[in-house]
């Protein structure tokens, strides 16, 4: 593949064509933030905390998404980028629990984001799920990045166990009529629990420990009578 | 709860079931149909029939508005909340309904009858407020009328159509289907039939050179958008015809639909041979369930005529059409959620490029058009190019349709040479304000639109010229508010709907329409706080520059129109909403 040249922030780049512009800018040892993008899943441009500015263009551009072209012109850190950037992590904070998500906490930090910028903001907020012994799902830390829908669909495992409920503000994860996870088509591999980026989806010993049980007790409410599904109810 | 009896269902889902996960919103709503709402065994007999994940299936259920997991009334009575019902006094009307039926909004009346919901606009602007019951249109309601609404007793009004020509509207304005006979004695399908004369280049060459843009808002040239397709690798094409028209104040391609729906067909036909498509959909609102009865009526009667399926009038030409309804979703009326939606998935916009041109249904090389977009290409062909050019203007060539609703006296459907001033449209043709009344502004374009004020009254309705004033022609939606307005309700309820709308795909538009709604929602009752006026800014630039989609890009356009046209009405410790009539004279003064 011939190379395709271009600019980011000023400094001249070569790159393989269809490299994204994220993996341009990693190349020079630049790092633009992402939420959503993970190596290893679909990306989807969903948590737009990436968009940079390219000259000639009018909106801002996801850089996950966004191959780069022979010539571009990309300023990673604009005033307009940054302004968006800052308002989404500020929207994030007013409506989800990140008090486990460390690296969007460092973002916060970084833009010099207000997590308190919304008053009265309804916040996403449900009781945690913990319906079978291999994880739990605390819903008011979920961000919506999608990871876990994508892996348990066509990203890695072809389970189908979970997808999106409602819609908009109110957009959720969950199961068919909210079943508990040992009625789905879940193979408890955990691959979702794995690429969670804010603890709403966490090992249930993790969240055992956490609480103060010992080992001992910890294994006793989490074997599940040899059948990972659970003991027969 | 006892399990339904689902021997009905299963000979149903026996027909569909080839289609796989393409005929799920098909068999979503012929389920509904039978059991009232979608019950977990219904779902379940669905998903298998059409091989759907459950839980994927469960996601589809719970994006669309007009699919209940949970029991409705018989009947369900929407009620507009769109700001010009609203104005109306929709609100008052859904009370009274529910006063009636003794009964709360999304609740069951005790008699299990009814079921009172709030629906986002509902495409009768100009006879508000608009209201659907079960599947009945129902203009200029009244909260004296709850006993004959429930009853079905009333009828609908007949939009009014007019405007300096009638070359769309032709056949509209009678509130009647125009069949395909009648089509036929006033040259309908001459367009098609010298079409079919000329080579697919040629015609492509036609409607290229004939400079006609996409009327649902967007504005794309029409023939670069088919040459695209032509040119794409992938068989086999589509035609498909966005029929899903949902913004606020818009109502125009209901009548192309309700009135004259072969001059739709026509067009799709035109444009399948164009790029060589076999296969078209006409996806219609779930909102719109005569349109949809009308349209698949005529395309059955096209079919019998000749005019679709094989040899097409004897030519080489295979190609046709299938109906799809849509079931509450404005981000529907976006062409990739269209798509998605078609394919029997919840309707999130895709990532563009590609474009639909190359990667459109099912990932075949796709035309997506508006409905008055195809309305214009049986025009085009019939009378040549270099003729339709005449009408309009050097850069925005043809006819325009323009919806004009609110508080205005003749509010309803103008068909227009693009170039005219927008003063003549609102005074000369719609009768200006009311009597006793003033203008106070017109949101252009719809809910995704912007504010023209007095001073704007001069600009002519091109795109040029609303471009270079900073106005949206959007759909063509002109909604005009008099003094009697509070804008900061208008923003309010336009905010409101595109919270309710929200995909929630990306993150500045999920996250933005709602702390934008609610910010507005303290703009109006009074309550702004410190650094509301801020928020809002950065709110709304932040959709406008990040959003994936055009829902999320306009979503704040409105409102910051609204903020640079009533600076004052931003500030925190306002007035709260500002009183009706005398007082609101005074007020609206201060503006001038």
């Amino acid at each position: 593949m011939p190379d395709v040249k271009l600019t980011i922030d000023g400094e001249p780049v070569a790159v393989p064509t269809g490299t994204t512009i994220l993996k341009a800018a990693e190349h020079l040892g630049r790092s633009i933030p992402t939420i959503c993008y993970h190596d290893h899943c679909t990306a989807n441009g969903l948590c737009r905390i990436c968009v940079v500015e390219v000259s000639g263009v009018g909106p801002l551009v996801p850089a996950c998404l966004t191959p780069v072209n022979e010539g571009m012109k990309v300023t990673t850190a604009s005033a307009r980028a940054e302004r968006s950037r800052r308002t989404i992590l500020e929207m994030l904070a007013s409506a989800v629990d990140l008090s486990e998500a460390p690296e969007i906490q460092k973002f916060i930090g970084e833009y010099r984001a207000q997590g308190a910028r919304f008053p009265e903001a309804q916040r996403r907020e449900y009781p945690v799920l913990d319906d079978n012994p291999m994880y739990i799902r605390d819903y008011s830390k979920c961000i919506l990045c999608w990871r876990c829908v994508q892996v348990c669909a066509a990203d890695a495992q072809f389970t189908y166990a979970i997808n999106f409920t409602g819609r908009g503000f109110e957009t959720g994860i969950g199961t068919f009529f909210d079943k508990p996870m040992p009625e789905t088509t879940c193979v408890f591999c955990g691959q979702c629990v794995g690429v969670c980026p804010t603890g709403a989806l966490k090992p249930k010993r993790e969240s055992l420990l956490e609480q103060g049980l010992r080992p001992d007790e910890i294994i006793e409410a989490t074997r599940g009578g040899g059948n990972r599904r659970g003991k027969p109810r | 709860m006892s399990d339904p009896d689902l021997t009905r269902l299963r000979s149903m889902l026996a027909e569909l079931a080839s289609q796989g996960r393409s005929a799920l919103l098909p068999a979503l709503h012929a389920a509904q149909r039978l059991y009232g709402w979608l019950s977990e065994p219904v779902a379940t007999e669905v998903g298998r029939a059409l091989g759907v994940p459950l839980a994927d299936l469960h996601g589809v259920i719970d994006f669309y508005a007009m699919f209940y997991r949970r029991p409705v009334g018989k009947t369900v009575v929407r009620v507009c909340g769109a700001p010009v019902c609203a104005l109306a006094g929709a609100d008052s009307v859904a009370d009274a309904l529910c006063r009636h039926l003794n009964t709360r909004p999304d609740e069951i009346s005790s008699d299990g009858e009814f079921t009172v919901e709030h629906a986002p606009c509902l495409g009768l602007c100009d006879q508000p407020p608009a209201l659907l019951v079960g599947e009945s249109a129902l203009g200029r309601a009244a909260p004296e009328q709850a006993a004959d609404i429930c009853a079905r007793s009333r009828r609908r009004a007949v939009s009014f159509v007019g405007g300096d020509m009638r070359s769309l509207t032709v056949n509209c304005g009678d509130g009647q289907p125009t069949s395909l006979t009648e089509y036929r004695d006033r040259g309908g399908y001459a367009g098609l039939r010298k079409a079919l004369t000329m080579t697919p280049q040629a015609v492509l060459a036609e409607v290229k050179a004939s400079g006609l843009v996409g009327r649902g808002g967007a504005a794309f040239p029409t023939g670069i958008k088919w040459e695209g397709a032509a040119k794409a690798q992938g068989q086999p094409r589509y035609i498909v015809c966005n029929a899903d028209e949902s913004e606020p104040g818009t109502f125009k391609d209901r009548i192309l639909m309700e009135e004259d729906p072969h001059r739709t067909i026509e067009g799709m036909i035109i444009a399948a041979y164009a790029i060589g498509a076999s296969r078209g959909y006409i996806y219609v609102r779930g909102e719109f369930p005569c349109a949809f009865k009308v349209m698949g009526e005529a395309v059955e009667e096209a079919r019998q005529a000749g005019a679709l399926g094989k040899t097409i009038f004897g030519a080489g030409l295979d190609f046709d059409i299938e109906m799809r309804l849509g079931a509450g979703a404005y981000i529907c009326g976006e062409e990739t959620a269209l798509l998605e939606s078609i394919e029997g998935k919840r309707g999130f916009p895709r990532i563009k490029p590609p474009f639909p041109a190359t990667h459109g249904l099912f990932g075949k090389p796709t035309v997506i058009n508006n409905v008055e977009t195809f309305c214009n290409v049986p025009l085009i062909l019939e009378r040549g190019a270099a003729e339709y050019r005449k009408i309009g203007t050097e850069k925005s060539p043809g006819p325009k349709l323009f919806c004009v609703s609110g508080q205005i006296q003749r509010p309803g459907l103008y068909e227009m040479p693009f170039g005219v001033a927008l003063r003549h449209l609102l005074f000369d043709l719609a009768g200006g304000p009311n009597p006793g009344r003033k203008l106070q502004a017109v949101l252009m374009g719809g809910a995704a639109g912007a504010f023209a004020i007095e001073k704007d009254l001069d600009v002519l309705l091109s795109f040029e010229q609303l471009s270079a004033a900073g106005l949206p022609l959007g759909s063509g939606a002109v909604m005009v508010f008099d003094d009697t307005a509070d804008m900061r309700e208008v923003l309010r309820r336009t905010a409101h709907f595109f919270a309710d709308e929200s995909c929630g795909k990306c993150y500045p538009c999920q996250l933005g329409t709602v702390r934008q709604y609610e910010i507005l929602d303290r703009v109006a009752s009074g309550h702004a706080v410190s650094g509301d006026r801020e928020r809002l800014l950065d709110v709304g630039g932040t959709m406008i520059d990040a959003s994936l989609c055009g829902l999320g890009q306009t979503a704040a356009t409105a409102v910051l129109s609204g903020m640079k046209v009533w600076p004052e009405l931003f500030e925190a410790g306002g007035k709260g909403r500002r009183a009706k009539g005398k007082e609101q004279s005074a007020n609206s003064k201060e503006q001038e």
